[in-house]
């Protein structure tokens, strides 16, 4: 029954694939990666900060020898920024040079229209491309609400309307991730185009796993009571959680410190390393009992 | 092969009548996706279905708990349950003292080495030994999470796993969290394990109509338990800055003021004159004073502190809040809303606060506008709004609707939130129609009610 898919061959294989590129992928991450290759569907991840969300995708870009597109989606985002545009200097360039000429103005406007003078922008660039590639749409809820319009029929049809050249279909269909950090709810429509994967905190096991392996000169007692710690630390209901991001900052500097026992002492000395609110460090050096 | 479509599509129907919206378009990427995948491990399938059907994580434990139902982990005993026949010592006895008292111990074992899969057989077995309720004929007898919670008492053992976890050389308290911790995966599990054998007898749709809980954010207020409340806490930040996200976007959009004349001439200069932009004035935000007047007692007091905290998270959208609660007596809380207060805190020192605001403790909605109007009517003003929350049951007593009346008419809005379903208004005491002749009255009985509700006014 499994089709062979030109990104992952199942699974498991998207599992140890990953793995070899330095991303621990939980099993359902793997299956839905697996799955977005399969259906050649978009994958939409959510998910709080800093748990490795743009990370899959490169990750995914990585192992398959795919290259990685990337746009970065802020508020004022536009059509001329994420699609394409046409060089209006150039254009008008060629129109002053035409103009000694007897050249017929129908003929002109041709000329101006075509490949030479269009800038493509990224979701173009990744519809056109022959070889592999990973489009990745980073931070969708930041834009706004129109941007999501524009990008249905580049999600769906993976095809491009461009009024002056006609249709522009994807000769090979990019692997696409959207991510987005929830502040605001994605449209149905684009919802029902995608795949859907939350990531979360991964537990305490994958958690040392994926510290240890970012960070190798880190002592296997240490880590274990740091992710210990972070654990407790998400369980206070902090405004900001510590990401794997920071746990992995919180590592490379105790490395760099050259600490090689986690104590009371230690935590409450790099505790800002991972949290960055003063009232959440006050709430975990009090739940925590450090400086007692 | 047609089986297979036939739980497919009730699933999917279950799905729907759980809250879910899955269209069409998805029911297909399923069946794609399905047969993209092994079906060899069944978590595989439950990460396709999830991946395609399920595009909120708020409906996540929905989903997950109905895939149990549909897709059960194992049919009947499984396994398990043949080899306990086989064996003759054990076969016999199923329920006595004796093998409660056994079943106990192994139980402490499992849950002190936090093996999953081993707690997972146990909780099967649990309900197989200890939770039948055996009917009269076939498709009459039934399995109970509660009886067999009751009977073998899982949570006395907290005690026996906490020492053990302590001898692994963990902390005091952080053993006794680990405990509970594992104690609340076991009882999740026990529950889910006497859905599935309720749903092997019954069908699954029987299950899914009576025994799935809604997701938290459309969980009512009136209906959470003590966990759920837990659970609805944390999700007021996450809410608030949803919100405040969305507010800050829409306002952007309707940024443009009025016609900056000085300036579009200014830079119309370097186009000769040609005015290619135009330049405006920024619009100013228009923030409101609100002030929140909220019933405090028994059946309403989760709703009322859940607003209370939203419009606090939310304050820098107003130009001042003020909250006062009553029961028959009017107390001002404003002073526990400092900025940066950890929300914990706030509702205990909200819980303390009550007793100020009732003088014998029956609802008094009347006796509260009127004190409220003769001690803090200096609140309200033409730039401040209203907002009331409880359920208009005032046990009968005098409303003072001209008391309302004023108190409206002073201020530039005012609404009424009532936690209660619209078709349980003007029930009993409630004097929801009354009141709502002189306020509107909105119904707003989950978070997603709420989170509407806020945005709406702002």
């Amino acid at each position: 029954m499994p089709q062979p898919s030109s990104w992952f061959s199942s699974p498991a294989d998207a599992a140890t694939r990953l793995a070899e590129a330095g991303y621990l992928a939980d099993p359902t991450t793997a299956t839905t990666a697996y799955l977005a290759g399969a259906l050649e569907k978009p994958l939409l991840v959510e998910g709080p900060a800093g748990v490795g969300k743009t990370e899959l995708a490169k990750a995914v870009a990585k192992v398959t020898n795919a290259e990685l597109v990337r746009l970065q989606c802020y508020e004022g985002l536009d059509e001329a920024r994420a699609l394409y545009e046409w060089n209006y200097k150039k254009q008008l360039l060629r129109i002053q040079s035409s103009q000694g000429s007897d050249q017929e103005w129908s003929a002109t406007h041709d000329d101006i229209f075509t490949d030479e003078f269009l800038l493509t922008r990224p979701l173009l660039t990744a519809i056109r491309r022959e070889e592999p590639t990973v489009l990745l749409i980073d931070e969708v809820d930041k834009t706004d609400v129109e941007v999501e319009g524009l990008l249905l029929e580049v999600l769906s049809d993976f095809q491009v309307t461009i009024p002056e050249l006609g249709t522009v279909s994807a000769v090979r269909r990019p692997f696409v991730v959207l991510t987005s950090n929830a502040t605001r709810e994605l449209s149905e429509a684009v919802k029902r185009r995608c795949l859907y994967l939350h990531l979360d905190y991964p537990d305490a096991e994958r958690e040392r796993e994926i510290v240890t392996s970012q960070v190798p000169d880190l002592e296997e007692r240490v880590a274990v009571r740091l992710v210990e710690t972070i654990t407790r630390l998400r369980e206070l209901e902090l405004k900001k959680a510590p990401s794997i991001a920071e746990s992995v900052d919180w590592a490379r500097t105790l490395v760099a410190l050259e600490i090689g026992e986690l104590d009371d002492k230690a935590i409450a000395d790099t505790l800002g390393v991972v949290l960055k609110h003063a009232s959440d460090q006050t709430k975990a050096v009090k739940e925590l009992r450090l400086r007692s | 092969m047609s089986g297979l479509v036939d739980r497919h599509i009730s699933f999917l129907e279950a799905l729907r009548a759980a809250g879910l919206s899955v269209s069409l378009a998805e029911d297909l990427d399923a069946i794609a996706a399905l047969q993209a995948l092994p079906w060899d491990d069944r978590s595989v399938v439950q990460a396709g279905y999830a991946a395609t059907l399920v595009k909120k994580q708020t409906q996540r434990p929905t989903f997950d708990a109905l895939f149990d139902v549909y897709f059960p982990r194992m049919v009947g005993d499984g396994v398990a349950g043949q080899r306990d026949d086989d064996d003759p010592a054990d076969g016999g006895v199923r329920d006595n003292a004796e093998a409660l008292a056994a079943f106990r111990d192994e139980l402490a074992d499992a849950l002190a080495e936090g093996d999953q899969q081993a707690m997972l057989e146990m909780a099967a077995e649990m309900i197989a030994r200890f939770g039948a309720m055996p009917g009269r004929g076939p498709g009459l007898s039934s399995w109970s999470a509660y009886t067999a919670m009751q009977r073998v008492a899982p949570s006395e053992l907290v005690d026996k796993i906490v020492q053990a976890l302590m001898a692994e050389g963990r902390l005091d308290d952080e053993a006794r969290r680990e405990a509970g911790r594992r104690m609340g995966g076991f009882t999740a599990m026990v529950e889910a394990d006497a859905r599935r054998r309720i749903a092997e007898e019954k069908g699954p749709e029987h299950v899914a109509n009576v025994a799935i809980k809604p997701s938290i954010d459309r969980l009512d207020f009136t209906a959470a338990r003590r966990s759920d409340l837990e659970q609805m806490r944390r999700e007021i930040y996450p809410l608030a800055r949803r919100l405040a996200t969305r507010l800050t976007q829409e306002h952007h959009a309707r940024r443009r003021g009025p016609l900056d004349f000085r300036r579009t001439v200014r830079a119309s200069m370097s186009t000769g004159g040609v005015p290619l932009t135009t330049h405006h004035k920024p619009k100013r935000p228009h923030r409101t004073e609100l002030v929140v007047l909220c019933d405090v007692s028994g059946s309403v007091a989760n709703f009322a502190q859940f607003t209370l905290l939203l419009v606090y998270a939310l304050r820098d959208q107003f130009e001042k809040v003020r909250a006062f609660t009553f029961i028959d007596h009017v107390h001002e809380v404003t002073e526990h809303f400092v900025p940066g207060a950890d929300p914990a805190d706030v509702l205990t020192e909200l819980a303390a606060a009550t007793s100020h605001a009732a003088l014998w403790g029956r609802t008094n909605y009347g006796r509260a506008l009127v004190k409220f109007e003769e001690n803090h009517a200096d609140a309200l003003g033409p730039k401040s709004s209203l907002l009331i929350l409880g359920d208009a049951r005032s046990n009968y007593s005098d409303l003072h609707l001209d008391v309302l009346k004023r108190l409206a008419g002073s201020a530039r809005h005012a609404w009424w939130l009532n936690p209660e379903h619209r078709r349980h208004w003007d029930t009993g005491d409630s004097a929801a129609t009354k009141y709502g002749e002189v306020v509107p009255m909105v119904e707003c009985r989950n978070l997603t009610q709420l989170g509407e509700f806020v945005h709406d006014i702002l």
